[in-house]
């Protein structure tokens, strides 16, 4: 039942950028839904969908679960902690586990690079990639896109600067694939021990300091500065690091044009981004949230075969 | 292998061992299991088994000094027996076990019995690695001189560097006695830590840890100052950068005793092979640049490089089957290894037939003063008939070795060894 994003939604460097529109458009009606008095519609009834967290996560899980209950599906809701090492089950048997119970559709988070498509390769269910390691977070991907598009209109010649740690950012990747397809520019902004090395080959321009990254970009997406990445010796202190790369009101005041920020959360206040800039008026932070079960919505519609042009009528609850 | 054995004639091959200078279509005796004589027409003993080789190329018994056989340990992924049936069916005639099994070959005994093990299973010639360092913890020198003693041809702490300068430095000096090569993994953990793949636009798009080639280059040229300095012969193992490879030529041009081998697989793939999160391509040093590819194949072709050799590194099904960066490195080689080198190099033009048999035979013997190597008279009745021009493909189901792990699985090659002959018996035949 490959609908036209075909079985999985695994990445945004698979998608072509007619998919990817396609998966924004759809979003667009279903957000709708969120902003009725009752939150729900028929369109998967009877559909299964596990989600299989092997990483802690608050705001995609809560996301991705009232996506799946605004539209109907039996969910059920797997966390498993610790290291996939560490734990008894390897991700095969845990695979043919899901298989066997006739799961619908599985939306993974893992901490291991490749793991949603290791899991895709090998059960007929869809899967959803959720974040694995350090490649792809393709839902957060296309809200962000999703964000910008609705203040944009259109990202073509866009110039969008991705700040902080890209080097562990599988949202990171996730826009530099899908800002790219849509025709943006991209940069990226950062200590260079945060970048990776061979940043300069992914078709990005690179900013050394904030500052110069203000004066190019239309948008910023402010990464979230993890703590461990000090402690690994990546950078020398989260103060010298807000310093150097921090989003600062001041530092935005000297933009010559009015900068959308996004921020993929959960946010390190006075670290990546100041209050004053994250509570500010060209925050767009908590439009992202909105967007992020829309688009959701969107995936799970289109990969249970739902046809796009019917997301009007699936909105209606008609189809 | 010492019981007598009738007189073996191999006709009308073409006779390829650089170790005598010879390229001609000719024949050859093995007798007691020894080379009686090599070239010519030598007509027929009484009693004598005659093989009809014309067409096929004969050369010296192939040897490779760089497999991991798993006993002991983990006999469930290969035994010394099953290894060594790879390797005579990859027309290997003699391999260097690595000493990375649980225990570690770090002593005496486990050097003995991975020899007898050897002699027992009846297949290639089975020559064991000592560790450098007692475990492998790369603390304490193991005891060198009884490992010899008992079999050992080169110590390695292989899978570890030995991250000590002043361990290395003495192991290297301490060596020079014995006359043994000491072989390192040339690998800065404080780099590598973590990595799974190359470092480069590949691991950046991947989103996996990358080992940058200066993990291994640091190492390369750390190793061949303290051999400059000790006068011991190191060894380096595994080369796959470009860097390495200008390294070893500065270091040969100064006269520093230093040889150096390359994968097969480092000839023939690059980082690309992983994409798709393919564990089968994982490996330690990992898949790299076509540059360096192009580098190490002329490292090959110049000499600069001195031997080819697998890394054989088998591993169960279910230990590949995982996470990329959770899987174990290291793939299976001994049966592919012919085939890719004849494919990648010998057909592309860049080494002759003579260089491919120098640095799959003469050369490993000589860098690692095994007997073999040569069929000149009173040699080791040690022989590989292989067909250059053969086409096959890869279907690991059929391997020898327990190991399926292959990035090489459904490729064409083009070089097959047909017939493996180890001290006069024939232990290996493709009809």
């Amino acid at each position: 039942m490959a609908g036209p994003l075909g079985k999985d939604l695994l990445g945004l460097a698979p998608l072509s950028a007619e998919q990817i529109n396609l998966v924004l458009d759809t979003a667009v009606p279903f957000r709708e839904i969120s902003e009725r008095a009752i939150k729900k519609v028929p369109t998967l009834r009877g559909a299964t969908i596990v989600n299989l967290f092997f990483e802690a996560s608050t705001r995609t899980r809560i996301s991705f679960e009232f996506a799946e209950k605004r539209l109907s599906a039996d969910t059920v809701n797997v966390a498993s902690q610790g290291s996939s090492v560490s734990k008894g089950e390897t991700l095969v048997d845990t695979a043919r586990n899901l298989e066997a119970m006739r799961i619908d559709m599985v939306v993974i988070r893992h901490m291991a690079s490749g793991a949603a498509r290791f899991l895709a390769e090998r059960i007929e269910s869809n899967v959803i990639n959720a974040g694995d390691g350090t490649n792809e977070h393709p839902t957060q991907g296309l809200l962000d896109l999703l964000t910008m598009r609705d203040r944009f209109g259109s990202l073509a010649g866009k110039r969008v600067c991705i700040v902080g740690d890209v080097l562990h950012s599988r949202v990171a990747r996730s826009n530099i694939w899908g800002l790219t397809k849509l025709g943006a520019e991209v940069a990226v902004c950062g200590p260079r021990s945060l970048l990776p090395n061979a940043i300069g080959d992914m078709g990005v321009t690179v900013f050394d300091r904030i500052e110069p990254a203000i004066e190019w970009a239309d948008a910023l997406n402010v990464l979230r500065l993890q703590l461990e990445r000090m402690e690994a010796g990546y950078i020398p202190s989260l103060r010298e690091y807000n310093r150097v790369f921090g989003v600062t009101a001041a530092r935005l005041e000297r933009a010559p044009k009015e900068l959308l920020i996004l921020h993929p959360g959960p946010m390190n206040r006075g670290v990546e981004i100041d209050s004053d800039v994250a509570d500010g008026p060209h925050s767009v932070i908590l439009d992202q949230v909105t967007n992020g079960v829309a688009v959701r919505m969107a995936v799970l519609y289109l990969l249970a075969g739902g046809r796009p042009e019917l997301a009007e009528a699936a909105k209606k609850g008609t189809a | 292998m010492s019981t007598a054995v009738r007189d073996l004639v191999l006709r009308g091959g073409r006779i390829v061992d650089p170790s005598q200078g010879l390229d001609a279509v000719g024949d050859v005796l093995i007798r007691d299991g020894r080379i009686e004589a090599c070239g010519g027409s030598l007509g027929t003993p009484e009693g004598a088994d005659v093989v009809d080789v014309s067409g096929l190329v004969v050369a010296p018994g192939l040897i490779d000094v760089h497999i991991h056989l798993r006993e002991p340990g983990r006999e469930d992924v290969e035994t010394v027996a099953t290894g060594a049936h790879s390797a005579v069916a990859g027309g290997f005639t003699g391999v260097c076990a690595m000493p990375n099994t649980k225990p570690v070959t770090d002593n005496q005994a486990v050097v003995g019995f991975v020899k007898r093990q050897g002699e027992a299973a009846g297949f290639a010639r089975v020559y064991p690695y000592g560790a450098i360092s007692v475990g492998q913890k790369g603390e304490t020198l193991a005891e060198l001189a009884e490992m010899v003693q008992a079999g050992a041809v080169a110590f390695s702490d292989d899978g570890k560097p030995v991250e000590s300068a002043q361990l290395m430095r003495t192991a290297l000096e301490y060596a020079r006695a014995f006359n043994v090569p000491i072989a390192e993994h040339c690998e800065d953990m404080s780099l590598a830590r973590g990595g799974s793949m190359n470092e480069g636009l590949m691991s950046a798009k991947l989103g996996l840890k990358g080992i940058p080639a200066e993990a291994e280059e640091i190492y390369v040229i750390r190793d061949i100052l303290l051999a400059k300095r000790t006068g011991g012969h190191i060894h380096l193992c595994h080369l796959s950068t470009k860097g390495s490879v200008e390294l070893v030529r500065w270091g040969k041009e100064r006269g520093i005793n230093v040889t150096a081998e390359v994968c097969s697989h480092h000839i023939s793939l690059t980082e690309a092979a992983v994409d798709g999160y393919n564990t089968n391509a994982k490996m330690n040093p990992p898949l790299r640049t076509a540059e360096d590819v192009e580098a190490l194949q002329q490292g090959v072709a110049d000499g600069t490089i001195d031997l080819l050799v697998t890394d054989h590194a088998p591993h169960h099904y279910d230990e590949k089957e995982r996470e990329f960066a959770d899987a174990p490195n290291g793939i299976v080689g001994l049966e592919t290894a012919l085939g890719v080198n004849c494919t990648y190099l010998l057909h592309r033009g860049l080494i002759s037939l003579s260089q491919l048999v120098d640095a799959m035979s003469c050369k490993p013997a000589k860098v690692f003063r095994l007997p073999g190597g040569t069929l000149a008279r009173g040699a080791l009745g040690d022989v590989t008939v292989f067909d250059p021009q053969r086409e096959w493909t890869v279907d690991p189901t059929r391997f020898r070795s327990k190991g399926r792990n292959t990035p090489y699985g459904g490729h064409a090659l083009r070089g097959l060894a047909t017939m493996t002959v180890v001290g006069g018996r024939i232990v290996h035949r493709v009809v």
